[in-house]
């Protein structure tokens, strides 16, 4: 018994020592990128990210970087898109200091600057600022100063099948409108063989579903908020713009849409079930990748559609890096940033991984360089994508907020979560559209008024 | 002499045990064949379960990504730390309520078990406060305590119940000997009650390993265990089933083992008072 006791005490301190000496490297979950170097590493960045391919390919690149800042080390924190959001906000407003480094997109940037959480961000000469796409810049801008640096942008577009297009006896034209759209749907679904003609968002959720149909609802002419953030879902505009999602899903979508998302969409197009998709630009380059992709010969690209109002269902995204207030390491993050959201970042993966890989939609020099544009043969879709959309404008009639599939308020998450739910019943057909905006309504009304953007009457 | 079962019987029995059991596993057999699928195969719409074209990149790629070792350590430090914490204070804890319970000790058993329904977001906040001003965050030792606290509760509860079962005469005998507390509790009771801490200590070393709310809040580059090695391998835009499946394998196979040697004692402890 005796040797029971003695072990487990034994295995008890072990433990707390090993769990007392947590500083240091023993722990570090990231090994550092990068070759050894004479110069000791005295500073190190912890950075936060999101986990897909051009963040992966940039911590596999940071070498680069390290070399020329023997002193810096890198750890990098990655995690789902989500628990960042919920990780870095927690930090950030506690003023935790865990992150030197964070990346955020541009729903964030503007709040987060406006309570003083971000550091604003300054750039040499050689940086060249104008040459960020304008449209992301000014998504990055408060009051006049940059406070992220764009890491990779994208716009949304219709991504199709030529060949079901053409089988159809249909021509896509370059700005296809919703009537086309749909009637091209119904035209090419055939669902003995598997072949659904249009594939949309609707997952629940305020960057699943509702990034879909805010940009789709601000085509027919809808809002979200009148100027005085009244929420607007009694609308005609709102009823047209959900009925046309319902119907056309319903004749022409997928089973279980209500649970497909930008990946589940993917795989269904690389998989030949789509005629259309009309998603983020960044798909293009997996659609159109062999490696992933059993239908990468025959897909189109055309601007995302419109009714005719004057506004698309084209939206606009950018994952940025930023730097925290309560991070004690500025210059040194602000080297980092410059090198990763820099020409010389693109030239190196170009270099590396080929041309068809660097981070599109930050700079507008890439889209003047003849190997990429032959590279990405959807990059002047890309382009027209982001430049199409207007942060500032996002609307046929004037709103208050920022954004164009999100308005830029700290209360946006949870109400358009919400209100996601009850477009996805809608399309699974458990609550009717009509009824599906008078949820909408309500709901929003209750948290608008609660959050104090107006009283009731 | 027994009674022996008849055959239909047990043919039905072992087809429903089976059945069930095969049930219950299959999200983990799922999880471990998407492992060995391409990422275009793992997100098909129409899966194959066994031919397919297998492929260990995936685990390739996990491994070279991240560093998977110090994660496991970090878990497993974790993990066996707040359990040992908790066993330290659960044991004379679960032992006065069960010898020498007074007239509140329901009352204190059910508030301790009460603190268990509060959602730990809500907590959230001040704990990362309380961290940040005492140096916790990102640390080992800040997330040994968390967790120990978090499932002390259900130790003192597990341990109350086991310690209940054994007969008072024997501790009162060791006092009329002349035993001290320290004694009682060292040579008579702990020999006595070692299934019982042997599952309450294995059923906490699992509920530790597979924590992520704390484990990814409280963490970022020092300490954070193989549930946030996990987290990171979910994507917004990308395929990416193959290789988180792969880096899940990776995580629950060190417990999935321990758990497979230690099922009886396992069982022990989560069927405790099932049948009294």
């Amino acid at each position: 018994m005796s040797r029971f006791v003695y072990l487990t005490l034994c295995v008890t301190i072990a433990t707390a020592l090993s769990a007392c000496s947590s500083g240091g490297d023993a722990g570090s979950t990231v090994a550092a990128h990068g070759k050894a170097s004479a110069v000791t590493p005295t500073t190190t960045l912890v950075i936060a990210t999101v986990n897909n391919g051009d963040m992966i390919r940039m911590q596999k690149l940071t070498s680069d970087f390290t070399n020329t800042h023997p002193h810096i080390k890198l750890k990098w924190v990655t995690l789902q898109e989500n628990v960042l959001r919920q990780r870095v906000t927690t930090d950030i407003a506690t003023k935790g200091g865990q992150f030197d480094i964070i990346t955020i997109g541009i729903y964030e940037v503007p709040i987060w600057a406006k309570r003083g959480w971000l550091k604003p961000l300054t750039f040499g000469a050689d940086y060249d600022v104008n040459d960020v796409l304008p449209k992301i810049r000014a998504a990055d801008t408060y009051q006049g100063k940059l406070y992220a640096a764009p890491f990779y942008g994208e716009g949304s577009m219709l991504m199709y099948r030529t060949d079901l297009l053409k089988k159809a006896g249909l021509t896509m034209p370059a700005q296809p409108s919703w009537n086309f759209v749909v009637n091209a749907a119904r035209k090419m679904t055939d669902k003995k063989e598997g072949v659904y003609g249009i594939c949309l968002r609707g997952k629940a959720g305020w960057g699943e579903n509702m990034a879909l149909l805010t940009s789709m609802a601000n085509a027919f002419g809808a809002r979200w908020f009148d100027e005085n953030w009244r929420p607007q879902f009694n609308t005609p505009q709102w009823k047209a713009a959900l009925q046309t999602y319902v119907n056309v899903m319903k004749q022409a979508g997928p089973p279980g849409a209500a649970s497909n998302g930008f990946n589940e969409n993917l795989a269904l197009f690389n998989a030949g079930h789509c005629a259309m998709w009309v998603d983020a630009t960044v798909a293009a380059s997996f659609i159109s990748d062999p490696k992933q992709s059993t239908v990468s010969d025959h897909v189109g690209f055309a601007a995302a559609p419109d009714d005719g109002k004057g506004k698309t269902t084209g939206w606009l995204w950018a994952w940025n890096l930023a730097i925290p207030a309560s991070s004690k390491k500025t210059a040194d993050a602000q080297a980092f940033i410059a090198w990763a959201t820099s020409k010389h970042y693109i030239d190196l993966v170009a270099a590396k991984d080929g041309w068809a890989n660097v981070p599109p939609g930050t700079r507008t020099s890439l889209y003047d360089n003849p190997e990429y544009l032959k590279a990405a043969p959807f990059a002047k879709q890309t382009l027209e994508a982001i430049d199409g959309a207007d942060t500032h404008h996002p609307t046929v009639q004037p709103v208050p907020y920022v954004g164009v599939q999100y308005a830029a308020i700290p209360e946006f998450q949870a109400i358009a979560t919400t209100v996601g739910q009850d477009f996805s019943a809608a399309l699974t057909g458990s609550v009717s559209v009509d009824q599906a905006l008078r949820n909408a309504q309500a709901a929003t009304e209750r948290e608008m008024q609660r959050a104090g953007y107006y009283k009731k009457k | 002499m027994a009674r022996r079962t008849p055959v239909p019987r047990i043919v039905l029995t072992s087809v429903v045990a089976w059945t069930v059991g095969l049930v219950i596993f299959f999200p983990i057999l799922w999880m471990l064949l998407t492992s060995f699928k391409t990422e275009l195969a793992a997100f098909s719409s129409s899966p194959s379960f066994l031919f397919f074209h297998w492929t260990t990149e995936n685990y390739v790629a996990v491994w070279t990504r991240s560093n998977y070792l110090e994660y496991a350590w970090n878990s497993v430090v974790i993990a066996l730390g707040s359990t040992l914490v908790a066993l330290a204070i659960s044991v004379p804890a679960a032992w006065s309520m069960a010898f020498s319970p007074t007239k509140r000790t329901r009352g204190i058993l059910m508030w301790m078990l009460s603190t268990k329904m509060l959602p730990p977001v809500g907590v959230l906040v001040p704990i990362y406060l309380l961290y940040r001003d005492a140096g916790l965050l990102d640390t080992r030792l800040g997330l040994v305590i968390v967790l120990c606290l978090s499932n002390l509760p259900i130790m003192v509860w597990l341990l109350f119940n086991y310690f209940k079962d054994i007969p008072k005469d024997i501790l009162e005998a060791a006092r009329m000997d002349g035993a001290t507390i320290g004694k009682e509790i060292v040579y008579i009771l702990a020999p006595m009650a070692v299934p019982g801490i042997a599952s309450a200590l294995l059923l906490n070393v699992i509920l530790a390993w597979n924590e992520a709310f704390w484990s990814l809040n409280l963490t970022s580059s020092h300490a954070a265990p193989l549930t946030a090695f996990i987290a990171s391998y979910a994507s917004p835009e990308g395929l990416f089933w193959a290789k988180l499946s792969a880096a899940s394998t990776m995580a629950i196979a060190p417990i999935l083992v321990l758990g497979w040697f230690c099922q009886k004692q396992l069982v022990r402890g989560l069927t405790f008072g099932a049948v009294k």
